[in-house]
């Protein structure tokens, strides 16, 4: 009943006389409004069948998994068996912790290098302003297989990056970037911050554009050097940006699969592997363990819950507080 | 003196800019200088153009790898996939926004969660929903199909978003004027509101193409016929060699990444808005 109220009261601001015939106070719905209705599920319906059949019926299918056990397709309950499990897999703590090491030290060196870089470019006097802005945000045309190849062929060990650091003299032996643990986790780092800190400028820019330049003008007048203007200006201002891609770096960090597949295999020793390529290992590298696969998977959904609901808490409106 | 002052900084910010804008386009020109060499040139860092570029290519198309194959698959499921998300999403995007009601905002709220949910966790039941239909004898829309890659991927919460967003701006007068006119629903959809929203559908559009053809993570599970091979699978595949041939994976990703870059430099501003999608 609540929305042909609501639908009537619509069509009475939008549609004029026609609407107004219908008696709102009996809260039925007039033939037109009725037939509107239809229309409207009939266009939304199809998008929200194919979502609710690959994203939430899946969803489900994954929890029921949780709680199974077995090989390939011959599946039993185990109650929680599979959760208890992940306690003592060495490997998922590992693939947790590179997961964490990525999202603590790439998301905000990268927003941070997006925010700097937004700022220098939203100078309107700057000269080839358009060609610095398409050079920085020209990553994104890459595949995130395409890019990860070509950053294992610059940094292989005897690869160019080793030869322009050896020629500069900056190392004596070349730097093990995929069969170390710390450098491949670092190349990995370095991979993700050049192919997406272009992306995320481009949601600041965007944003930049939207501030009042006078807000500027005044704090000029006032003295503020261009540090004061960033952290008292700038970054305020664009917190629900910097919120939002805050939140999608996040999740992008806890699903981060083709990179480290295609960089370092997840290795050396598993020094890379990340939770996605460990459920995929699970399940098509291993011998298949749906089950645990799924329980591993869940944790990866309770994390990013846990972490927007804190980035919401933390970054949100502070008028509430 | 404030004025040397001023002069340095803004020297720096050009050389700073400049710096970042070679770290981001570097690797541009590098893909394209190790299609010219050998992969023994590649792995000793070689910064010059070379001459094994017509070697490179047919290598990259010798019989065994398939590689057309590998375009034509790609091509053809990200072209379905367009086609079908930009229907399906901008549809119930005018819908959920041009007959609101609250049963259907409920609705669309909800869809709204399936953002949040990463596709690792949703692999493994769609993966099993996939082969049981195979296991049915109905192979032709089980796993290593098309539509295994397609249909999962064809309605996103975020198309929908970005399409009902975007309709806020579609005028209602013309909406009105339609239906006094006695157009039905239908053909107001189509015959008014797609021709005005062209933008939105071509933003739309790079969007979802993008995705699709830069896709990996599914179609490596759902792909597994040599045959069904999208490009990303296959340039993963050379790359994941013990000795993998730069020279020519390099010419592999140069046309793997030509129809997106041309994408971008022809269309920046619809580029622009795909990306940014629903923030502003």
């Amino acid at each position: 009943m609540q929305e042909e109220i609501d639908l009537s009261g619509k069509l009475k601001r939008n549609g004029g006389g026609r609407a107004a015939k219908t008696p709102g106070k009996t809260m039925r719905a007039g033939p037109l409004e009725r037939r509107l209705g239809m229309w409207g599920w009939g266009f939304t319906a199809l998008g929200t069948f194919l979502i609710l059949m690959f994203v939430f019926y899946p969803m489900v299918q994954a929890l029921i998994l949780s709680f199974q056990t077995g090989r390939g397709a011959n599946l039993r309950f185990a109650g929680t068996a599979n959760y208890a499990r992940i306690f003592t897999d060495d490997i998922l703590w590992k693939a947790l912790g590179n997961t964490f090491i990525y999202l603590i030290i790439q998301v905000p060196v990268m927003i941070l290098l997006a925010l700097v870089i937004s700022t220098l470019l939203n100078d309107r006097k700057l000269r080839f302003r358009g060609l610095f802005r398409v050079a920085i945000f020209l990553p994104c045309v890459t595949s995130l297989v395409s890019y990860s190849l070509i950053m294992k062929s610059i940094f292989s060990n005897d690869g160019l990056f080793n030869q322009i650091l050896m020629g500069l003299h900056l190392i004596d032996s070349p730097i093990l970037w995929t069969t170390d643990a710390f450098w491949a986790r670092a190349l990995i780092i370095l991979s993700i911050t050049w192919r997406w800190t272009g992306y995320n400028m481009i949601f600041y820019l965007s944003g930049l554009q939207n501030i009042d330049p006078s807000i500027y003008e005044a704090a000029d007048i006032d003295g503020a050097n261009a540090w004061h203007k960033f952290w008292h200006i700038t970054v305020p201002m664009l917190r629900p940006i910097i919120l939002f891609t805050t939140i999608t770096s996040t999740i992008g960090t806890l699903q981060l699969f083709d990179e480290v597949m295609n960089i370092t295999q997840g290795g050396p020793a598993n020094a890379t592997i990340t939770i996605s390529q460990y459920i995929y290992n699970l399940c098509f590298k291993y011998s298949p363990n749906f089950g645990y696969a799924a329980a591993v998977a869940f944790i990866v959904v309770l994390i990013i819950l846990a972490l927007s609901f804190l980035q919401l808490r933390i970054g949100g409106d502070r008028r509430d507080a | 003196m404030r004025n040397a002052k001023t002069v340095t900084l803004r020297v720096l910010k050009y050389i700073l800019l400049l710096i970042l804008s070679l770290i981001s386009v570097f690797p541009f020109l590098w893909m394209i200088i190790c299609a010219t060499n050998t992969a023994v040139d590649v792995n000793r860092g070689k910064l010059t153009f070379g001459t094994h570029l017509i070697e490179n290519l047919t290598a990259l198309f010798s019989p065994d790898l398939n590689f057309p194959r590998a375009l034509l698959n790609s091509a053809v499921v990200a072209v379905i996939t367009t086609v079908l998300a930009l229907l399906i999403s901008s549809m119930a995007g005018y819908g959920f926004e041009v007959f609101r009601s609250r049963g259907r905002d409920r609705v669309f709220n909800f869809l709204l969660i399936s953002m949040m949910i990463p596709f690792c966790a949703l692999m493994i039941p769609l993966y099993r929903m996939f082969s049981a239909l195979n296991r049915a004898g109905l192979t032709a829309i089980g796993l290593d199909t098309y539509v295994s890659v397609i249909v999962p991927v064809i309605a996103t919460a975020f198309l929908i978003f970005f399409f009902r967003q975007n309709t806020k701006s579609f005028p209602r007068d013309i909406l009105e004027a339609a239906r006094i006119d006695g157009l039905n629903e239908l053909s107001i959809f189509f015959r008014m509101y797609m021709p005005v929203m062209k933008s939105t559908y071509a933003a739309g559009a790079i969007i979802t193409f993008m995705n699709s053809w830069n896709s990996y993570l599914w179609p490596l599970v759902a792909l597994q016929s040599e045959n069904m091979r999208t490009v990303p699978l296959v340039l993963s595949a050379m790359g994941s060699s013990y000795t993998p041939d730069y020279g020519m994976i390099m010419a592999g990703i140069i046309i793997a990444t030509l129809p997106t870059a041309l994408i971008f430099f022809v269309m920046q501003k619809q580029f622009v808005a795909g990306m940014l999608g629903s923030v502003k």
